[in-house]
């Protein structure tokens, strides 16, 4: 089987995973040989994302018609262009999935351009890998390319940093359209200040080809997104010999280790730090009516970074029973089934949505920990949701302050996954208290008290909701009683259609001429069986 | 070329007349014609389009359509890997197998569309030999067909033109010696029936749609069909329809007061309706759009606006915006231009009007910033990017999604040009 039907993806190609990396960053371009259509990929970035510029993305737009002619004539037109245009300081080429089937070469062509900036070739197997692989592999040939030159001889240690010099790290993963990243890097960005650590460079967002170039002046480096940075990190320590951070920090427990294992690498005191953090995670979880959270059923999805923290957090820091944990990442399929092993679950290391779906639709959970795509199933299947992950949309960029790292992050992340279940709360008491006269529908708020012409029950039937021509079913051969009419009302306004339609039909097909009271609870005790 | 063909009384006038069209072939902003299946599989209601593409056409598709709004919709990608394309698995084999999984797992489709995409075409897997293959598998129950919506060969919705083409081989033979009117072109169910009062009041019918609501109600065609498009970008449609003997009726297009009035007037006249009867039956409508239409003149009469090339909507849509909304147009592209079909138009527009076909998008931002229109008309891309700029910008995928067509929706239109300056004038940020 090669083939795969899809209905929804997590991830897109390789190729946007090199736009994260390039939108992301300052001064670079990416000439993209690519068909007429792919350019939908700048509005991720312009309407989820709401970038006020556009991508640095220059595609050849290729037609048909040029199949016949000169490609690799457009794609050099295209690359000379955009050099003069927007004047960057380096350059990617490369191709999409149909650029590649082409095969002209972009980096042989930019190459024989001889353009006075460095530019990097990034060839990314289409049919083979997704975004997260291809942001990766763009940011890893950058930095190889930008920082090789700089790179002490093979073997040579590395020289001491010199004595009260703050130590300096870098910060790798972010890009754009990444959850959460750029509250991420604030958070994280303070928290090293706090322990007297400079960033030496954010990367790749934010970051200039310049900036890459100086990577190795930092003394080690903090990885926020193995995902993406996992293996320029790796490459980085082989060749400058940067050591770098293994813990991620989400999570009140993570974060305290996370500051720990910097201090480590750092070599600074982190003991004011750690007394001095504060989440109001721990409290607000030990809280009482935090109680009813206890063994709540959850089922975690996501990449494999977010889908092992959360399953932690869920676990450990609010209570949960994790029933299952899964990451679209196959790249990651290890770190998840190290996960499913903990918690003594099945891993679901899959990125076909529909195998999810059934999943969560078979374990039933109480709470979903997902992407959007799970957002939508729990939607769907009833069951309170918060997104933990990317795939993003729109809401995963809000307008507050909202990381998921660090000690503000646990703040977040308890708001976020609790909410969801306090609604799902509230649903629980409306039910029991439906028959309460405060909870009706038709109930005006007390605090605008009686007097405000609230329509009570012996208001004239028919006014707050038309009946007769809008009964439900189509061949009218009764009419509702006023008393049913009424007590139709009490019903709770989400299942009141229901109670309606079924009543009505019952109706129908007993010949009753009139609904009363007592054709209401025939309809719903022959129903109810 | 001259963007008017007839129309320019004098020959003075002529003389001055406009540039010619300015073609550019340059980066295209656009979407490709896949993009098309985000209504198209709305409309027909047991059709599924089964995307032959890469996970660029998944990613697309469901960045296109914005949000996921359905649990399991009817359309999804065959991706295609490494294996199928470099020949060690039969590509055919694997697509056969996709599509029985399909059925079996969608037993309410009734038509199935193979979707060609830029890889499938390049590779030149041939979907015309699946679906004849697949058909006869399926049949009776399944009806397979394929179309390309491969950006390398169409354009956002050129896509709906390659369906629609893929579709008329498909259609019964007309019947009947008597003269029968098809509409061609989605247009939004609201809009559909609207039209149906309005021919029937005429004494037109019965009227036929293509595309249908349904697989099963298939328009019949013949000699005696005449057609009038409803959308402008329908060229190989209305090919495929004379072909089999179908004449099209040449008409500007439903949107505006005046474009519903000389579409309908068009079926009118070709049906043998009288006079009397047309204005008789049209007046109290026209006069409805008339008057709901001036409050939006009053917000957008000498504004400019600049439209990007988009949709092939941009001429007519610049036809209502300078003649029934008094804007003034700085620069109208549009991604190709269909002469034939677009005639009726390209007789209303303002004789000094600057059209572009195709683009080069970076020279057109160049123009568009020298210009500083009042309202820049764009795609996605673009919008929020000249908005930091400090313009007033419309989507126009919305002029595409939302029903616009007909008199009851004039204003509806009118409002979607004025929506973002009433905003801007709004905000006090």
């Amino acid at each position: 089987m090669t083939m795969q039907l899809t209905v929804w993806t997590y991830e897109g190609p390789p190729h946007v995973g090199a736009m994260r990396v390039a939108t992301g960053m300052e001064g670079l371009h990416y000439v993209l040989h690519a068909p007429q259509g792919d350019t939908y990929a700048d509005l991720l970035f312009t309407m989820i994302e709401r970038r006020d510029r556009r991508p640095p993305v220059t595609y050849t737009t290729f037609s048909a018609r040029d199949l016949g002619g000169d490609t690799a004539e457009l794609f050099k037109t295209a690359a000379r262009n955009a050099y003069e245009r927007f004047q960057p300081q380096a350059m990617i080429v490369g191709a999409s999935c149909t650029g590649s089937l082409i095969q002209d070469d972009p980096g042989g062509l930019a190459r024989a351009l001889d353009l006075p900036i460095p530019v990097v070739t990034v060839d990314l197997p289409a049919y083979q890998r997704k975004e997260n692989w291809g942001a990766a592999e763009t940011f890893y040939q950058l930095v190889r390319t930008l920082a090789g030159p700089s790179a002490p001889a093979p073997g040579a240690k590395r020289a001491n940093r010199p004595t009260g010099a703050r130590p300096r790290c870098n910060l790798l993963g972010p890009t754009a359209l990444g959850f959460r990243h750029r509250d991420d890097v604030a958070e994280i960005t303070g928290l090293l200040t706090k322990l007297g650590i400079d960033v030496n460079v954010t990367a790749p967002m934010g970051a200039t080809p310049a900036d890459l170039a100086r990577l190795g002046d930092a003394d080690f480096n903090v990885v926020l997104y193995p995902e993406v940075a996992g293996q320029t990190a790796s490459w980085l320590q082989r060749t400058f010999g940067q050591p770098s951070t293994k813990i991620i920090p989400i999570g009140v427990s993570a974060t305290r280790e996370f500051i720990e294992e910097v201090a480590k690498l750092a070599r600074v005191d982190a003991s004011a730090t750690l007394a001095a953090s504060s989440t109001r995670l721990p409290w607000y979880s030990r809280s009482v009516d935090s109680t009813y959270l206890t063994g709540k059923r959850v089922f975690i999805f996501g990449d494999a970074t977010h889908a092992v923290a959360a399953a932690r957090i869920a676990s450990d820091e609010l209570g949960f029973k994790v029933v299952g944990v899964g990451t679209y990442s196959r790249e990651f399929g290890r770190e998840i089934r190290e996960v499913a092993k903990l918690y003594d679950v099945e891993p679901l290391i899959s990125d076909d949505y529909l195998e999810v779906e059934a999943k969560i639709a078979e374990l039933q959970p109480e709470l979903v920990l997902g992407t959007q795509m799970e957002r939508h199933i729990a939607k769907r299947l009833g069951i309170p949701c918060a997104v933990i992950s990317a795939p993003v949309h729109v809401q995963d960029f809000p307008a507050r302050y909202a990381p998921q790292m660090g000690f503000e992050g646990a703040n977040v992340i308890f708001d976020t996954w609790v909410h969801p279940l306090m609604m799902g709360l509230e649903e629980h008491l409306l039910a029991m208290f439906k028959d309460d006269f405060e909870f009706m529908d038709g109930a005006v708020p007390s605090h605008l008290g009686a007097g405000h012409g609230a329509p009570a029950d012996d208001s004239p039937v028919g006014l707050a909701e038309p009946t007769g021509a809008a009964t439900l079913v189509s061949d009218v051969s009764f009419i509702w009683a006023a008393d049913a009419e009424r007590e139709l009302r009490k019903i709770p306004f989400f299942v009141r259609g229901k109670a309606r339609r079924n009543t009505e039909r019952f109706a129908n097909e007993n010949g009753v001429t009139t609904i009363t009271v007592e054709t209401l609870y025939d309809a719903k005790a022959h129903y109810a069986r | 070329m001259n963007a008017h063909v007839q129309g320019c009384a004098v020959s003075a006038a002529k003389e001055a007349a406009p540039d010619p069209v300015r073609r550019e072939n340059g980066q295209r902003e656009v979407f490709c014609g896949l993009t098309g299946i985000v209504w198209l599989h709305r409309k027909i209601q047991d059709a599924f389009f089964l995307v032959v593409g890469s996970r660029t056409c998944a990613h697309l598709i469901q960045s296109a359509a914005g949000v996921m709004i359905f649990a399991e919709p009817r359309f999804a990608t065959a991706i295609m890997e490494e294996k199928d394309l470099a020949g060690l698995t039969d590509a055919n084999d694997e697509l056969d197998r996709i599509v029985t999984q399909l059925i079996a797992r969608r037993p309410d489709i009734r038509l199935l569309f193979l979707v060609g995409s830029c890889p499938s075409e390049v590779i030149k897997l041939d979907l015309s030999r699946a679906a004849l293959r697949l058909s006869q598998t399926f049949s009776p129950g399944v009806r397979i067909l394929n179309y390309s919506g491969s950006g390398i060969e169409t354009t956002f919705t050129q896509g709906e033109d390659a369906c629609l083409a893929s579709l008329v081989p498909a259609l019964p033979p007309l019947g009947t010696s008597e003269d029968q009117l098809l509409v061609v072109g989605s247009l939004a169910d609201v809009v559909e029936d609207q039209f149906v009062r309005m021919f029937d009041a005429l004494g037109i019918g019965p009227v036929q749609f293509l595309p249908p609501r349904n697989s099963t109600s298939l328009p019949a065609i013949g000699p005696n069909t005449k057609f009038l498009l409803a959308q402008p970008f329908l060229a190989d449609t209305a090919r495929a329809l004379e072909d089999c003997g179908a004449t099209r009726l040449s008409a500007p297009f439903p949107l505006g007061v005046e474009g519903t009035t000389a579409w309908l007037r068009a079926a009118a006249d070709a049906f043998g309706v009288k006079n009397a009867t047309f204005v008789s039956v049209t007046q109290p409508y026209r006069a409805r759009a008339v008057r709901a239409l001036a409050r939006y003149r009053d917000e957008l009469a000498g504004r400019r606006v600049f439209l990007f090339p988009d949709s092939q909507l941009e001429i007519p849509l610049a036809r209502f915006l300078s003649r029934e909304l008094s804007m003034n147009l700085v620069e109208v592209g549009t991604p190709y231009l269909h002469r034939e079909h677009l005639a009726e138009e390209l007789k209303l527009l303002p004789i000094e009007v600057a059209l572009t076909e195709g683009q080069d998008v970076d020279l057109q931002l160049d123009r568009c910033r020298a210009a500083r229109p009042d309202l820049v008309v764009c795609g996605l891309g673009l919008a929020n990017p000249l908005e930091a700029e400090g313009m007033t910008t419309k989507w126009s995928i919305e002029l595409v999604f939302t029903p616009v067509q007909g008199y009851e929706q004039a204003a509806d239109l009118a409002e979607l040009f004025a929506r973002p300056l009433v905003r801007r004038a709004k905000l006090v940020i």
